[in-house]
């Protein structure tokens, strides 16, 4: 017979976080992406009605590496609101404007809108996934799949 | 291109013997068929039942002439002709999940297995005891290993794994050989690491050792030169140098992509596609079937790809080079889950597909 019977203590204790053969993520730290910044570059562009500059404005340092739940739906905001503003026509012209990251990097915002639709959004995001994956091809799709930081 | 339908199931993997006319393969189950060439006709001659579990891995050692074949039963065995037999010998590997990949080293003294247990099983045989005896690599092995290559100077292996980085390590075992001599992977005992995006599904060294590529589930290929390509295709699953200069590789796409590695510029390039099929002549298309179009897929486009065109009709899992080695190679093989291989000449690629160029 054990000598403490009284204390359950032991019962709470975590067995897995001694497993030596447990697997540990890495884990990158994120700066806290101020999204200010990204929504005063983007914002004006729009207002002129520049929407080359904005896409570009919007679509640089994601916030991928960052925790902050807020700052990653701040900037999907932001996506969201440039890429409805495009015209059907220059949807086309918009995809072109961007290098391979861009393309890949837009195909992450679309599949993130797709997951919240709004009123209109999933058809103005039809409408971008259309080109981007003339540009991006099936390989685009596959890296939005796999990529283990999300935007 | 010759297509030739073993089966209907997948071909789990394949080997070749040393002058091409015998190969070694498993139709995804417990055994190993081994098929002989009679002309143009593949009869089977031999059935290797051993294992308890799906044969993962065969590698068929060209000069020794021997098999060694690993399992989901967490097993390997070297098969040895005697006269007119395949006689295997068990190797107690030490893992505790299956064998994935295996591998034999240049020199056919040792092999290299990798598993799911996360770690590497080098394999050598013992004279005194008469047994093959294994030593393991596993730090820092961090998920399960699947592909591996070894570098011409028997001593270096290149590891992908789950854990998504492709890896040089040193399998130097003493009892077998000699210290080997500096390579561009470091001058004492080299520990080299590349990271992706994906599960690394493919690891080839160049001929001459000096150059690494692996194909990634992230549908990149990447190099030991920093930058990664991103590929228009669905993820590839194995990759192979056919000169120093360029790679093939294959997978969920089923046809062969050619890459040209470019060690002046630092990049690695797409080259272009290897199964292009024939085009079939462009007749007009009626309205009726405008409106069909329309209607059943939303464009009123012409191509009608019913189908897939390409040779394979499933994805390729394995591509293995026939004639002439990794640096001048003429011909090479492929095998997928459609259970049919196909034999691909270079010579005829290039004339036929104009712009590209095999450097």
């Amino acid at each position: 017979m054990s000598k403490n019977t009284v204390s359950n203590r032991f019962r709470t204790v975590d067995v897995d976080e001694y497993d030596e053969n447990k697997f540990v993520d890495e884990e990158d730290g994120g700066e806290n992406q101020l999204p200010d910044i990204v929504h005063v570059a983007s914002l004006t562009p729009l207002c002129t009605g520049n929407l080359m500059e904005a896409l570009q404005a919007v679509l640089k340092n994601p916030p991928i590496n960052t925790k902050n739940q807020n700052v990653k739906d701040c900037a999907e905001g932001l996506v969201l609101k440039v890429l409805s503003a495009f015209k059907s026509s220059d949807v086309d012209k918009g995809v072109q404007s961007l290098d391979k990251n861009g393309v890949d990097l837009l195909m992450k915002y679309i599949y993130k809108g797709f997951e919240t639709p709004s009123d209109n959004s999933s058809a103005v995001l039809l409408q971008w996934h259309e080109k981007a994956l003339s540009a991006g091809g099936l390989g685009c799709i596959v890296r939005v799949l796999t990529a283990r930081k999300t935007v | 291109m010759a297509y030739h339908s073993f089966l209907l199931e997948p071909i789990s993997c394949h080997s070749w013997n040393k002058d091409r006319t015998q190969i070694a393969l498993c139709p995804n189950n417990h055994d190993v068929h081994i098929y002989k060439k009679d002309g143009t006709k593949w009869t089977k001659i031999h059935e290797l039942k051993e294992h308890n579990g799906q044969v993962t891995g065969i590698d068929w050692a060209p000069e020794s002439n021997r098999i060694v074949t690993c399992g989901t039963d967490r097993n390997a065995y070297v098969w040895s002709l005697k006269g007119e037999v395949w006689k295997p010998t068990l190797v107690i590997l030490r893992i505790n999940r299956a064998a994935r990949c295996v591998s034999w080293s240049p020199k056919e003294n040792k092999f290299a297995v990798g598993s799911g247990s996360r770690l590497i099983s080098i394999c050598y045989f013992e004279q005194e005891n008469d047994w093959w005896v294994c030593k393991h690599i596993k730090k820092p092995i961090r998920s399960t290993v699947l592909s591996l290559d070894w570098h011409p100077n028997n001593v270096l292996l290149a590891a992908g794994s789950c854990d998504f980085k492709c890896r040089v390590f040193s399998a130097y075992i003493k009892e077998v050989e000699e210290k080997p001599g500096p390579t561009v992977w470091g001058s004492k005992m080299p520990f080299g690491e590349g990271a992706g995006g994906g599960w690394v599904h493919g690891v080839c060294f160049s001929h001459s050792g000096n150059r690494l590529a692996w194909t990634s589930h992230d549908s990149t290929v990447q190099s030991d030169l920093s930058v990664s390509l991103s590929s228009e295709t669905l993820p590839l699953l194995c990759v192979s140098f056919i000169t120093e200069n360029s790679l093939v590789a294959a997978g969920h796409d089923c046809y062969p992509v050619l890459f040209v590695y470019d060690g002046t510029k630092g990049s690695v390039t797409f080259g272009g596609k290897l199964d292009v099929p024939k085009q079939t002549s462009q007749r007009g298309i009626s309205a009726r079937e405008r409106f069909q179009n329309l209607d059943r897929r939303a464009t009123s486009s012409e191509t009608t790809e019913q189908g897939l065109e390409s040779l394979h009709k499933n994805s390729i899992s394995q591509i293995s080079v026939l004639e002439g080695g990794k640096s001048k190679c003429s011909t090479f093989c492929t095998t997928g889950m459609d259970g049919g291989m196909v034999t691909w000449d270079v010579k005829s690629l290039e004339s036929d597909l104009k712009d590209l160029k095999i450097v």
